[in-house]
């Protein structure tokens, strides 16, 4: 082993049934070191760390850990926990119907009776250092994404570990809780800890870590330090090209909204079961606009009132100017609206269906449940988008479960696309998608409202929002607290109206 | 974004061993192995089993029989049973328990419209159709009643459907005034026993048809696709427009009507009704027709035509053991060895492990 190394893989191989997720990978982790581990959707960033903590069994290669002479065999996540090494997995993998504190000592009791007294207490403080908002005693489901994705880390950190491996642990974490994983992050390397890190975020490896190791297609690219490193050259590393720019496109689109027209969607007073204070809405023909507010606003309830994902409990909607009543998803699918959900695992894909079925789905329900879709139909649905999103994947007959994070959101844009929707709701579209996929969306956003389409986008990442949207509704507290265009729509200003400066 | 995005390799050229190890992940290994070794076993121990002649039955009828002839005919209603019992399955995540008892309120109201309230008839006092029809319609209201406790009030499917299966029975009796009318009319027992003229039992037919009509309705609908979406993520079923609760209750109503032609099967082969007696036990069979088919018990993805061999796999097992006079009461015991055994091997845990065992001690030969 090299010296000061605490982790060293190679060779590692692992194929699928059509797909060389990884071929011949190797990787080095050094003590007291942040590593990010960097690619595009369906790189392989995952399965190496899944062949790494035994949750597949890797077809080739060695995996040898400081203090052993000999390669290390790990053929469960138990195995690699014994060991040493924690691992914060992309798909939370917790018990949402446990308790916060059950979940963060479940598995790890080694045999005596759980002592709940002490679980508890040993979870609060924990919870308290990191500074997560949440009781140990609470039922883990009635958590936010957020808050669930700080236990997962919370369970992990609390062993002592030689190796920590956080897989996009920040997607759905606001710049605060980031802050605050980056300070337990910093704290861990002090004390000799090896981190792997894999996130989509660029600004966040610049700002915590020291080495990067970029996989393409499965294979190795390259390992580099941080400072010889320059963004442009490892976005490239990892595309194989150049990204591509958006800054023209938007200028088209922005003439393209005619704001005086009748309004595609117009909202008054609505509210709905998820607990927002009621608001007005509207959007216009070729209009982009957005939510902005921090995590826990209330900007995904505004859309899923929108959509009627939960139940609406007063006001009015009207499309086109007629008044409708959008009580179900089915209502909202009717009148053309399509919506693309926050939460990729629970409330967008069907796990086990195929990867066609999973695009087809919104369509053939609009379509109506004596007319199904012939197969060949369906296949060169699926098909188009698979090849139009680049989707990554064996076939169309694959189960999207076992698609790369990145491809399986993909799938799900693919899906509303496939509508043909008049008004597009995109709720964090680009999570866990990598750079050059985020730019792509991005554009595909302008170009669906350059075609008379009307786009709500939702993205905690403000300058995604800032490309795209021509004007942003500032959510507080449930409440809408501000509208900014024009002149207005800098960093700056949503900063100050989120904070509490009142905008106009 | 990479431009040339890789297509998979597809190896053209296949082993041997490659072809037996996607022949051992295919869903369907385990019951078309299992029925191959009661074949191979039957063959072995006493070729006579397969021997099927053609017999004049008391009626004066030329009828086919065989034990090849009474598998297909008495797994009838089990099969019917599997099916609607693998839609429940896959769109709820769990079984109906009460499909035995089910059969009975079904037959039940059957012989009760057939006999007119009387304790025994020689002809039917109604016919026989509506008889049918109203039988099917209290057990498609039945299994609406298990969909609604289920879907709407979110209650686990077994203890759910523990109510009807308690109750079910004392229901059949009540429906009959606890008489135990007996239909003594040929015509009623056409659909049980043999159509004259035809020697085939007529429940293969039922049967036959009954499957033909589900696997028109899984291609000429999406009732495939909404319950195994329903069953995999009821949330995100929703947020495609699908009414969860809804498919979940149609699963329900149709295993209703399933149960009701099984049960017009069961009450048509004797003319009578035991009702603490009839179909007792077969909600276990149905619900391990549905395992050894190869489909998760707790719900999603599905394939029918698996329960539907694994029904026909316990009903060879069932009279293999009976050609062996095995006592009827040291039956379970059997059945539940070999069960067991069918289902531990069909687990996908197990499955992963044996492939990996092959897998290493392959590569342990390569080194070697
Ligand atoms: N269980 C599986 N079965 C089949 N193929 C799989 C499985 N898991 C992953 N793959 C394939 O392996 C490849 C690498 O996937 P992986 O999840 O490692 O990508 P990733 O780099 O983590 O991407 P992302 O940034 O989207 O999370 C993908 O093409 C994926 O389709
Ligand atoms: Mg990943």
């Amino acid at each position: 082993m090299q010296e000061g190394a605490v982790l060293e893989l190679r060779g590692i191989s692992k194929f699928f049934p059509g797909v060389k997720a990884l071929q011949n990978v190797d990787f080095t982790l050094r003590a007291g070191e942040v590593h990010a581990l960097m690619g595009e959707n369906g790189a392989g960033k995952s399965t190496l760390i899944k062949c790494l903590t035994g949750v597949y069994p890797k077809d080739e290669g060695e995996i040898y850990m400081a203090g052993h002479d000999k390669p290390v065999t790990i053929r469960s996540p138990q195995d690699a926990q014994n060991i040493g090494i924690s691992t914060v997995y992309q798909e939370i993998t917790l018990c949402p119907n446990l308790t916060v504190a059950e979940n963060m000592y479940i598995g790890r009791t080694k045999g005596n009776l759980t002592r709940w007294k002490r679980m508890n207490k040993g979870a609060g403080k924990i919870l308290k250092d990191l500074g997560i908002p949440a009781a140990p005693g609470q039922q883990l489901s009635s958590c936010s994404i957020a808050v669930q994705q700080m236990v997962a880390i919370a369970r992990a950190v609390d062993m002592d570990c030689k190796v920590l491996i956080l897989d996009e642990p920040t997607s759905s974490l606001d710049e605060s809780e980031v802050a605050k994983l980056f300070k337990l992050m910093r704290d861990l390397k002090a004390r000799g800890v090896g981190i792997i890190f894999v996130t989509h975020f660029l600004d966040q490896v610049y700002e915590i870590s020291d080495r990067i190791t970029v996989l393409r297609d499965g294979q190795l690219v390259g390992e580099y330090v941080i400072e010889d490193m320059p963004r442009v050259q490892l976005v490239s590393k990892m595309l194989g090209k150049e990204l591509g720019d958006i800054s023209d496109i938007k200028k088209a689109s922005d003439k393209a909204a005619d704001m005086t027209s009748v309004p595609v969607l117009e909202a008054e007073q609505l509210a709905s079961a998820a607990g927002i204070k009621p608001f007005d809405f509207s959007i216009h023909k070729g209009e982009v606009n957005g939510f902005t507010g921090l995590l826990g606003s209330g900007r995904s309830e505004c859309v899923r009132a929108i959509f009627g994902a939960d139940r609406v409990s007063g006001g009015t909607v009207k499309v086109n100017g007629k008044s409708v009543k959008i009580r179900k998803p089915l209502d909202a699918m009717k009148q053309g609206i399509g919506y693309l959900p926050e939460d990729r695992k629970l409330d967008g894909i069907i796990g086990d269906l195929s990867v066609r079925d999973n695009i087809i789905l919104a369509l053939q329900v609009m379509k109506g449940f004596f007319r199904p879709f012939s197969r060949a139909q369906a296949e060169a649905f699926a098909d188009e988008y698979i090849k139009k999103l680049e989707i990554k994947t064996a076939s169309s007959d694959t189960p999207i479960n076992s698609l790369s994070g990145g491809n399986q959101q993909k799938c799900i844009v693919a899906r509303w696309l496939l509508t043909d929707p008049v008004y597009l709701i995109l709720d964090e579209p680009t999570r866990g998608i990598d750079v050059g996929t985020k730019t792509e969306i991005q554009k595909l956003v302008l170009e669906l409202a350059g075609e008379g389409k009307s786009v709500t986008f939702i993205s905690s990442e403000t300058d995604e929002m800032l490309n795209t949207c021509s004007r942003l509704i500032v959510m507080r507290d449930r409440k809408v607290v501000g509208e900014l265009k024009g002149e207005d729509l800098n960093q700056d200003m949503i900063m100050s109206t989120i904070a509490g400066g009142e905008a106009q | 974004m990479t431009t040339e995005t890789k297509t998979p390799v597809k190896k053209k050229s296949r082993s041997v061993g490659e072809v037996l190890k996607n022949m051992t992940r295919h869903q369907l290994f385990i019951p078309v192995a299992a029925l191959v070794l009661l074949v191979l076993f039957n063959l072995i121990a006493d070729p006579s089993f397969f021997a099927v002649s053609l017999k004049e039955n008391s009626l004066g009828n030329p009828v086919l029989s065989g034990n090849i002839i009474s598998v297909l005919d008495n797994a009838s209603e089990l099969v019917l049973l599997a099916i609607g019992m693998t839609l429940v399955t896959a769109s709820s995540g769990g079984q109906d328990i009460s499909v035995g008892a089910a059969m009975a309120i079904a037959g039940s109201v059957i012989i009760r419209l057939v006999c007119g309230g009387r304790v025994s008839v020689d002809t039917m006092q109604t016919s026989l159709i509506l008889a049918v029809l109203a039988g099917i319609g209290v057990s498609m209201l039945f299994g609406a009643f298990n969909g609604v406790l289920v879907a709407y009030l979110k209650i686990q499917p077994m203890v759910a459907t523990l109510i009807l299966f308690t109750a079910g029975r004392s229901i059949a009796a009540w429906i009959n005034n606890n008489q135990l009318p007996i239909v003594n009319d040929q015509v009623f027992k056409y659909a049980g026993t043999f159509i004259p003229g035809i020697p085939i039992p007529t429940p293969v037919f039922i049967t036959i048809l009954v499957i033909l009509a589900f696997w028109l309705a899984l291609k000429f609908t999406n009732l495939g696709l909404y319950t195994q979406s329903v069953g995999i993520n009821a949330n995100a079923s929703r947020l495609n427009g699908l009414d969860p609760k809804m498919i979940k209750l149609l699963t329900y109503v149709i295993l209703g009507a399933c149960v009701a032609v099984a049960g017009f099967i069961r009450v048509s082969r004797s003319g009578s009704i035991n009702y603490s007696r009839i179909a007792e036990n077969i909600e276990m069979d149905a619900i391990l027709a549905v395992a050894l088919g190869g489909n998760a018990l707790g719900g999603g993805k599905f394939n029918i035509y698996g329960s539907i061999l694994g029904a026909y796999v316990i009903q060879f097992l069932t009279t293999t053991l009976f050609k062996y006079n095995v006592p009827s009461t040291a039956l379970p015991a059997y059945k539940a060895v070999v069960i067991i055994l069918l289902v531990v091997l069909s687990a996908p845990v197990v499955r992963e492990k044996m492939s990996h065992i092959k897998k290493s001690s392959k590569r342990a030969k390569e080194v070697a």
